[in-house]
């Protein structure tokens, strides 16, 4: 037994250091005037800054919800830091231009951008945009993208250098009024990635952002915004971590998709922001929306997201099924282990014929914590023959921990096809004790049989991410039995 | 190779074993018959080391070690198998995947380098055809959906591929069909070494005409009530248990 406590501390979370950067930073709080600081910080043009404050106004109209099944301080909105960039904040042209400090963070992240780059001429390549605190730090590969007319960059650069197309798409498919948090990211929001696939375009590789809180006090309101023209594909991925500290972190970002006609978009998150400490202190607040829509007909969607990290989640990507045909899909693993609360499931919105949508939802709680799968399943009235299954499953690990299922489900038109299965299991000691007869420890089991128990969510990550997240998983639930 | 000595055990507070000697030696097979209740899965799970059974008295030698201290995963990595009566199910976690991380887990304890994956590859295969077992059924995820039949050849198969010391079959015989019981004696028969021990529980002496024992015990009430050569099955085949209980009650 000692031997796991030990273990279990230290496993503690390895994502926890602080870097030491300096760090340009707006004054804390929240008014019109930290709204044209952050806007003239970064160099935007006016229709951007009218669109912040447009947000910040209704923002101010709307409350805070609470119907999720989580509890918490909320956070005090004058508190926060709502810019802060690692300083230089010039472009950057090459790598050796980056603070060296940060590039010792994304080496204690496991990232070696040199490496990516020494490895250009390799085959499986991932192209990576790095966000610390507010700012992209490095995007790379771009060149190589651009050669097939990919635009990949920051957010902000987007707004310099594709204004028509930022103002076409943002907020098309989260309005800024949406709820609360994606008012409060459409008027602070100071970075995030942007990418454009052109028409009939095939991305050759995974893009792949990087998320890092790093100053403390500040928030982090990032947004994405991809674009898949008709019979485009790409697949994007996320990943996530920020340093330990006591006070809660608030994280809202938004993530809108747009696939035109046989378009497809796949967005992968592993995301594992700190989650406080044993005791429930400290961690991420992660309130995010993250909406795709298939705009026209044969467009393809498909979430797959590995939650480990986060004291709170909230989060529902969800796929607005518009074109006819069009497929939108939700794969999903919540793990809370400690005083960890996570609220999530996804929305799919059928509107055109033949739509078809799959749920599959794993939940695995452990220790004290609360584990919620939310779902809607709205299929309208002119959705003919619309199709949906849904799977979610729970597992409980200890008797201390909590399991929900929220499944709603609307439908206007009787020609639908709606399934929902569910299931609670316990991790069973018959399981444990039949794999250490193999030779195989506790912490060990666990990770294989939850592994097993994930599968099916877990074969639809992208190969390199798909053994990360099998070790995150692991990780996050080490000394949680026995 | 194995010595049993006055061990008690007991499970909430209720005792099932009650004082059990046995000696096995290298090279042996033993039988073990018994009424249903008498404690003969007690036996095989303390053995391996289930943590909800407290040892109350005795002890449990094992090539000298002391087993009872040993955690379960110790054991087995020290060659003690045990052939589930009720094999589990884990959904999603293939054999192959599992096998595999149980040969690198016991291969590392004896500080020996992982096995290669072309090794494996040979020796999964040699295994299966050794026991006769669907290759199916080897990539499906651990006993998921398998008949009961099907369950226990898959025990055997992983005690072919774990090459144990002293392996403890619990009723593997239930539930097979005619074939696969020679089959799996077949197996169990070719897997039989000199430096190997076999502890065989079963009800019927049918297995017994495939895997001879050297020795048979009966165990009644927690406890061996007697001993005997092969010859003690076929009596009690005959006789049925009532025997026993009017000797011992006598
Ligand atoms: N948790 C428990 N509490 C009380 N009694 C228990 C518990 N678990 C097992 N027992 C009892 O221990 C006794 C021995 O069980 P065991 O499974 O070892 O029998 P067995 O000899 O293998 O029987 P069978 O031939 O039916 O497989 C039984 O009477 C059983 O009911
Ligand atoms: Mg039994």
């Amino acid at each position: 037994m000692n031997e796991v406590i030990e273990e279990k501390i230290s496993a503690e979370y390895k994502y926890g250091f602080v870097t030491d950067i300096d760090a340009d930073n707006a004054p804390k709080g929240l008014n019109e005037d930290i709204i044209r600081f952050i806007s003239a910080k970064k160099n935007e043009p006016e229709w951007m800054l009218v669109y912040r404050l447009e947000a910040f106004r209704h923002w101010l109209t709307m409350e805070e919800p609470d119907w999720a099944h989580v509890s918490y301080q909320k956070p005090d909105f004058q508190e926060i830091i709502y810019y802060s960039a690692p300083k230089p904040k010039k472009v950057l042209k090459s790598l050796d231009e980056v603070d060296p400090e940060l590039l010792k963070t994304f080496q204690k992240l496991g990232i070696s951008i040199l490496e990516q780059e020494r490895l250009s001429g390799v085959e499986s390549r991932v192209a990576i945009d790095v966000i610390v605190d507010s700012v992209s730090v490095k995007t790379t590969f771009k060149e190589t993208l651009a050669e097939k007319g990919i635009i990949f960059c920051s957010f902000g650069e987007a707004i310099q250098e594709h204004p028509e197309l930022v103002q076409k798409y943002m907020s098309s498919v989260v309005p800024s009024s949406d709820n609360f948090f994606a008012a409060l990211n459409s008027a602070v929001f100071t970075d995030g990635s942007f990418c454009y696939i052109p028409k009939g375009v095939r991305c050759p590789m995974e893009l792949s952002t990087y998320f890092r809180i790093e100053a403390a006090g500040t928030g982090q309101f990032e947004r994405t915004l991809i674009i898949a023209e008709e019979g485009s594909q790409v697949s994007y991925l996320e990943g996530c971590t920020a340093p330990m500290r006591d006070e809660n972190q608030l994280h809202a970002a938004v993530v809108e998709l747009v696939a035109h006609k046989n378009a497809q978009i796949k967005y992968s998150t592993v995301q594992n922001w700190y989650p406080g400490d044993k005791e429930g202190k400290g961690g991420v607040f992660n309130f995010v929306t993250k909406r795709g829509i298939c705009l026209e007909e044969n467009a393809k969607i498909s979430w797959t997201q590995v939650e480990t990290g986060s004291a709170i989640t909230w989060k529902y990507p969800s796929v607005i099924l518009k074109g006819d045909n069009s497929i939108g899909e939700f794969y999903s693993v919540a793990v809370t282990n400690n005083y960890q609360q996570a609220d999530t499931g996804t929305k799919m919105i059928h509107i055109g014929k033949n739509t078809k949508s799959t749920i599959i939802s794993k939940g695995i709680s452990a220790g004290f914590s609360n584990n919620s799968y939310r779902g809607l399943v709205r299929i309208a009235k002119g959705a003919e023959n619309a199709r949906n299954f849904s799977q979610c499953d729970s597992l409980l690990m200890g008797d201390q921990c909590g399991a929900h299922t929220f499944p709603y489900i609307e439908i206007k038109n009787n020609t639908a096809v709606v399934e929902h299965e569910a299931t609670t299991s316990k991790i069973g000691e018959d399981q444990l004790f039949y794999c250490k007869q193999r030779g195989i420890d506790n912490e060990k089991a666990i990770g294989l049989i939850v592994n097993g128990y994930c599968k099916d969510v877990l074969s639809q990550l992208p190969m390199e991410f798909a053994v990360e997240a099998q070790k995150l998983l692991e990780v996050s639930l080490e000394g949680s039995v026995g | 190779m194995l010595s049993i000595k006055n061990l008690h055990a007991s499970i909430d507070g209720k005792e099932i074993l009650k004082g059990i000697n046995l000696e096995i030696k290298e090279g042996e097979v033993h039988a073990i018959m018994g009424p249903n209740g008498s404690g003969k899965s007690t036996l095989a799970a303390v053995l391996a080391g289930r943590s909800e059974y407290d040892v109350t008295e005795g002890e449990i030698i094992y090539n000298g070690k002391n087993l009872l201290e040993l955690e379960a995963e110790d054991r087995a990595r020290e060659g003690v198998f045990l052939a589930f009566q009720y094999p589990v199910e884990i959904p999603g976690v293939s054999n192959i995947n599992f096998l595999k991380t149980a040969i690198g887990e016991i291969r590392a304890y004896k500080g020996l380098e992982p096995i290669k994956a072309k090794d494996f590859l040979m020796m999964l295969k040699e295994k299966q055809e050794l026991v006769e077992i669907d290759r199916a059924l080897v990539r499906r995820s651990i006993n998921e959906g398998f008949s009961g039949g099907e369950k226990k050849r898959n025990e055997i198969f992983q005690m072919a591929m774990l090459e144990p010391k002293l392996s403890i079959l619990d009723e593997t015989d239930s539930g097979l069909d005619i074939d696969a019981l020679r089959i799996v004696a077949n197996g169990v028969n070719k897997l039989k070494s000199e430096e190997n021990a076999t502890i065989i529980i079963t009800h019927y002496q049918r297995l017994l005409d495939y895997i001879i024992p050297d020795f048979v015990h009966i165990l009644h009430n927690g406890k061996i009530v007697k001993s005997g050569l092969k010859e003690l099955a076929l009596e009690l085949e005959e006789k049925g248990y009532d025997f026993i209980k009017e000797e011992v009650e006598a």
